[in-house]
This record gives C-alpha cells, sequence and structure tokens, in this order.
C-alpha cells in the first residue's frame, strides 16, 4: 500500500496531487503528518507543500470544473474536518483523469465532498438566523459566536450588505477570530490577550459597564415576545431542537436568562 | 420610548396575532442600499428563531391593536371575547422593530390590527406605520402587511409600495360556512381587496417595463391562510380552493391554520381535544405536491376520497391508488416521473437525473444520495435485479396495494391516527 502524509492544509493536498501524477501512481491513503500510519505499508511518501505546484493544480481544477463545482470544493474545505482530506484528494485525482465529474453523485468521493460541503452552507446559514447582536455603549453591535465549521468567512458578506449602516463586529470563540465592520470595509481581528476583552466568551454576553443602555430592557422585550408567540396547545420540543439545535442556545439572547 | 408598560402590550399583541401561522419572509431578493439598513435576502427566507411549539420565528408578527369591531366565532378578539386588550403607539412598534432588527433577531414585520371604527381608518394607520419605516427610519428589510377587507383602494395602492407582501385570509373556504360562523363578512369582502392587489402588481410589472426604475408594488406577492377543523369543509374543498388560488399570477402561499379551539363556549365551533396537526400536516404535503411536483389537486383529492389519509402521505396514498403508474426505471424515467415516486424528492430526484448520465444506478447508490428506500423500493427498478440486496423484487405490482399499505403505515402514526379521532372524556372525580 502507497501512503501520502501532507500538513493538513489545502495546499498540502493539492501538492500531493501533483505528486501522485509525477510519480504516476495513485496512493491508497492520504493521512495527516501526525496520524497514525495503517500496519502494512510499502511506500510512505511526506508531501513537501509547494505553494507553486499547489497553484499549477488549482489552475488546472479551474479549466476542468464549473464556478459552482470549485466553490462546492473551496466550501467543504472550510469544514476543517479530518476524515474530508481522503475523499477530497481521491476526487481531485478523478476529475484530472475522468474530467468534469462533480456531478456524478454515485461517485463516494464526489458524494461525499458534496454532503460535506452541504453541512457547511447549512451551518452558515444557521449563523444567519442565530447570531444576536447586543449594543455597546459606542454604538458597536457585538456577538459571540462558535460553529462547529468555520463558516465566519461566508457569512459576512451578508451582514455586511444587511447592516451597512452600524459597525459591528462578530467574534469566533472557537477559532480565536473574527471580523469587523467599521462603516466601509471589513477587516479580520484577533485579540492578543483573549482574557482582557469587554465579554464573556461563554455566553456572548457584554460586560454591564459597556452595554447600552436600553440593551437588557431590548432583551427582555424579545424574550417577551418568543415566550408570548407559542401556541401552547401544540407544544412540539422536538422540532424546535431540529431546527435550532442545543448547540447553538448559548449565545442565543431568548434562550439565556435575563 | 420603550419601557415596561410596552413589554405588557407587546405580550398581548404578540399572543393576538399568533394564530395568523403565515411566517414566510420569502419572495423578493433586494440587496442593501447605501444609507438604509436591511436587505432581503429570497430563497427561502431566513427563519430567525423557533418557538417552544416549533413553528418559526422570522418576522416579527404583531398586531398594532387587538381591538375589534367584528365578532368572527373562530377568531381570538372578537369583540364578545373577555381578554386583555391593547394598542401598541405608532413610534413604540417603530422602535420595537426598528432595536430588533438591528440584533439580527428577526427579518422584518409582520404587521396586522384589529378593525377599529371602519376599515379605511385602520388601514391608514397601518400605511402610516410602514410609510415611516421605509422613509424616516430608512428600513430596507421585509415587511409583510395585512391588508383589511373593505379598505379604499388608494390606501391599498400607497400601502403595496412599501410592503413587500400583503395578505387577506380567507379562513373558512365555503362561504356559507363562513357566514355561518362570521356574518358581518363574505367571500366578496375577501376576493376584492386580494383583486386589487393583484390588478396593483400586474400593472406594476406592465409600468416596469417601460421605466426600469418604477418602484415595484408588493414585489413578494401576496398569501392568504384557511383554517382548518373548524368547519365542516373537506380537504377537497380546501385544496380546490388553494388550486384555485395558486392560479392567480400574484398568489405566493396559501397558509393551513389548524383550529386551535380558542372560544369553546361558541356552540357553532367544535370542541376539539387538541388542534387537528396531522390533518394541517398531511394538507401543507399536498399543497407541496401542488405547487413543486407537478400534481393537480384531482389526482390527490376526488369525490372518493374527499379526504386526505391520514395515515399516509398524499403522494403514497395517489401511488397507492396507481399501480399500473409503476414500477419506474430509476435509469430513464423522465424527471416528472421520478417526482412521483414515494420516498423521492425534488433533491434526490436532480440528484439521480444528473448521476445516470454517468453510469447506470444501483439501489445502493440511491441509498446514498438519501433517498428514502424504505418506501421507494416498492415502486422502482434499477440497475440490478434484487431491490435491496438478496431479496427478490416485490413491488406494488406483485404485492397489490392493500397488501402493501399496511407495510408503509408506521404503528405510532396509526395509534396516533385513532387518538385523534376518538374524543376522551374526563370524567373527574369529586367535585370542589
Amino acid at each position: 500500500m502507497t501512503v501520502y502524509t501532507f500538513d493538513g492544509t489545502m495546499d498540502g493536498l493539492l501538492t500531493a496531487v501533483f505528486y501522485a501524477f509525477a510519480f504516476k501512481e495513485q496512493p491508497e491513503k492520504l493521512l495527516n503528518e501526525e496520524d497514525a500510519l495503517p500496519l502494512f505499508c510499502d511506500r510512505v511518501y511526506k508531501v513537501p507543500t509547494e505553494e507553486e505546484k499547489a497553484r499549477r493544480v488549482w489552475v488546472g481544477l479551474e479549466k476542468r470544473l464549473t464556478k459552482e463545482a470549485m466553490r462546492l470544493i473551496s466550501v467543504s474545505w472550510l469544514s476543517e474536518l479530518r476524515e474530508l482530506s481522503q475523499p477530497l484528494f481521491q476526487y481531485i485525482c478523478k476529475v484530472f483523469r475522468q474530467g468534469d465529474i462533480s456531478r456524478n453523485y454515485a461517485d463516494p468521493d464526489v458524494l461525499a465532498v458534496t454532503n460535506i460541503a452541504r453541512r457547511v452552507l447549512h451551518e452558515q446559514l444557521r449563523m444567519k438566523q442565530f447570531i444576536r447582536f447586543q449594543k455597546a455603549k459606542d454604538g458597536t453591535y457585538l456577538t459571540v459566536i462558535a460553529p462547529d465549521h468555520n463558516v465566519l468567512p461566508l457569512i459576512i458578506s451578508h451582514f455586511k450588505d444587511r447592516f451597512r449602516d452600524q459597525p459591528w463586529l462578530i467574534y469566533d470563540a472557537k477559532r480565536h477570530y473574527g471580523f469587523y465592520y467599521g462603516g466601509e470595509s471589513v477587516v479580520r481581528v484577533t485579540f492578543e490577550n483573549e482574557a482582557d476583552v469587554p465579554f464573556n466568551l461563554e455566553d456572548g454576553k457584554l460586560n454591564d459597564d459597556v452595554l447600552s443602555a436600553d440593551d437588557h430592557l431590548l432583551q427582555d422585550l424579545w424574550r417577551t415576545y418568543f415566550k408570548a408567540i407559542c401556541i401552547r396547545e401544540r407544544m412540539n420540543p422536538r422540532k424546535q431542537l431540529n431546527d435550532m439545535p442545543r448547540r447553538y442556545w448559548k449565545y442565543m439572547t431568548e434562550k439565556q436568562n435575563g | 420610548m420603550l419601557t415596561e408598560k410596552t413589554m405588557e402590550k407587546l405580550r398581548i399583541l404578540a399572543e393576538s396575532a399568533k394564530y395568523d401561522v403565515s411566517c414566510s419572509s420569502s419572495g423578493t431578493v433586494r440587496s442593501g442600499r447605501q444609507g438604509m439598513v436591511g436587505n432581503t435576502v429570497g430563497g427561502v427566507g431566513i427563519c430567525h428563531s423557533f418557538a417552544d411549539d416549533g413553528r418559526c420565528i422570522s418576522l416579527l408578527k404583531v398586531m398594532l391593536t387587538n381591538f375589534c369591531m367584528y365578532d368572527c366565532a373562530y377568531c381570538i378578539n372578537r369583540r364578545s371575547n373577555d381578554i386583555k386588550r391593547a394598542t401598541l403607539s405608532v413610534t413604540e412598534l417603530e422602535e420595537i422593530t426598528m432595536e430588533f432588527y438591528r440584533r439580527n433577531y428577526i427579518e422584518g414585520l409582520f404587521l396586522s390590527s384589529g378593525v377599529v371604527r371602519n376599515p379605511d381608518y385602520t388601514m391608514e394607520r397601518l400605511t402610516a406605520i410602514v410609510r415611516d419605516l421605509r422613509t424616516l427610519h430608512r428600513f430596507n428589510g421585509y415587511i409583510h402587511l395585512k391588508s383589511i377587507p373593505g379598505a379604499s383602494r388608494e390606501l391599498l395602492n400607497e400601502a403595496g409600495r412599501y410592503a413587500d407582501r400583503m395578505s387577506v385570509n380567507i379562513e373558512i373556504p365555503r362561504e356559507e360556512s363562513l357566514k355561518l360562523l362570521a356574518p358581518e363578512k363574505d367571500h366578496q369582502s375577501v376576493f376584492q381587496p386580494m383583486r386589487l392587489i393583484q390588478q396593483g402588481v400586474l400593472e406594476n410589472k406592465e409600468e416596469r417595463k417601460h421605466f426600469r426604475y418604477a418602484p415595484r408594488f408588493v414585489p413578494a406577492g401576496q398569501s392568504t391562510q384557511m383554517i382548518v377543523g373548524a368547519t365542516k369543509e373537506t380537504d377537497r374543498d380546501i385544496l380546490t380552493m388553494s388550486s384555485m388560488l395558486y392560479g392567480q399570477p400574484s398568489m405566493r402561499r396559501v397558509y393551513y391554520s389548524g383550529y386551535v379551539s380558542v372560544n369553546t363556549y361558541d356552540s357553532r365551533l367544535p370542541i376539539l381535544k387538541q388542534p387537528p396537526l396531522v390533518r394541517e400536516n398531511r394538507l401543507y404535503q399536498a399543497d407541496w405536491l401542488l405547487r413543486f411536483y407537478h400534481f393537480k389537486v384531482e389526482e390527490i383529492v376526488d369525490e372518493e376520497h374527499a379526504n386526505l389519509d391520514l395515515g399516509l402521505d398524499p403522494k403514497l396514498a395517489w401511488a397507492l391508488r396507481h399501480p399500473e403508474a409503476f414500477p419506474v426505471d430509476i435509469n430513464t424515467a423522465e424527471y416528472e416521473q421520478l417526482l412521483r415516486v414515494p420516498g423521492l424528492g425534488t433533491k434526490s430526484a436532480w440528484l439521480i437525473v444528473n448521476s445516470r448520465r454517468f453510469n447506470r444506478l444501483t439501489s445502493y447508490d440511491l441509498k446514498k444520495m438519501g433517498v428514502v428506500m424504505k418506501k421507494a423500493k416498492y415502486f422502482i427498478t434499477c440497475n440490478e435485479l434484487t431491490s435491496q440486496f438478496s431479496q427478490p423484487i416485490v413491488g406494488i405490482n406483485e404485492l397489490r396495494p392493500e397488501r402493501l399499505r399496511p407495510l408503509l403505515v408506521s404503528k405510532s402514526e396509526q395509534r396516533r391516527a385513532a387518538e385523534e379521532l376518538q374524543l376522551k372524556l374526563d370524567f373527574k372525580e369529586g367535585c370542589d
């Protein structure tokens, strides 16, 4: 069995595709460098990540695939799932051998990549749904998120378009970065010392000394509305959990206590 | 200024508005504009939260006031009901909407109102609010406005310039039942504003052909709602009405609202232990068949089957009545034929049509794609002799529909259907 190992980056994966074709072989497995190797393997090749080679593979892919398929590949990468690299690697290799197979969902690799991309797209929709801003004294609207996949880059254009006249900050507590919009452009921000930020990373709440004056009242209004709109004769907690999984609740105003 | 009092008012008015089931924020794509806040995303819209009853919260669904001069038997806000009444001031309502929107709680506003004084007076106040939101607060999000039956054409025309969607509720599909429950109303009073809105939409369409930047009129079209289970209408009556409404160019959605016994003292209304949720669900499934699956209403319900089968979804019920249409060959059948196979949806049909250009599909592939093989396996053939691993093919034509049916109805569903038909009397021991 031939095994390639790579450093876990997209460039590394594309370089692996390059070498698979340079050596005229199809490795059975593509593993992360720190993964345990299978018990029996004839040849292990540690792929050296080279940007130039990765770029060549990407350009080649762009020639063979539709824009939509390219987008799905990029989106699937944001999933940050380990189990993505193997099917994605095989999918890309197949594209160079067989042409555009991006719509052949009977192919297990295409299906796996597509399904992962779909999961990421589903979660970015959930972020658009469930993000709850709080207003700070200086007029900035702030929210903390902790999504399963790295969906933040996918949602900023939506929020930039929607809230173009208000400054906002969306911070990913899991990946320790965020995006700030100050009225003109969106900038990526990180905090040197995360302990000093004026909000709680656990529940996303702004500290009281920076929270704007009527924000508590508005949050209470929203919670009141949330309770009032429910029809008690139709209780259906299972459907609620299906559409709004519990893991998102900790940052949501209506599920927090006042 | 928002205060604690506002909270009480909001609670009362949300509770009065919640029986209107319309919720969607779809139908129009409008990107953000300079100097305004908000956009609309189109497609399926965005649900911002889900209440404990599982229904989505997309728009701020609220009434301006729940005082009403009418006395419709099915309505919680009828004038003879002894409930708390409240009225939000115009500024309060606008402020709540804007502040909620800026915090990403909502997708926009769904505003309706009880009728006070006369329809024109009420409609004028509603129009003033949407005008203020658009021009004063520079609000560019979604607005769904309830149109008040009997309001004048000029007011509707103005409101339609600011609203994304307008709606008038039919509530009861047959006029004689409506007259029984709401003597002050008739179908004419509902269809008249519907026609006016549609006229506006069509005129606007024509206008925009000549003037590209003419302001849009109700770009997301109309919707309406029918109450299910409060009167004797069959599903056939309801769905025939829906299908007729969908025939109109501006009608986008018909909602079905399972009747919640709110006014139990009124002897004209049935006493239900719980709202007819399964029936409501089946109606929505039938509605989907009408809109996305190329079904005609006569295929779903006919004289013989005037009500939908509560134990089976309407597509499965149709398939069992039409064994001659099966089996469908997955590898050659048209897209429309695939849509008619139980267990296949629009998504999986699309996947199949795309994938079979590369190679012939097997039941294993279908399973991987997300087809519900538990249902579909009786209705299809694919690229293999056995429909599931080593079993011989047993399709609907070998089994016959009457033997297949029990295999497809789950036990829990049978039990649920039986319970819903049965009224349980609660004999309390002793009195106090």
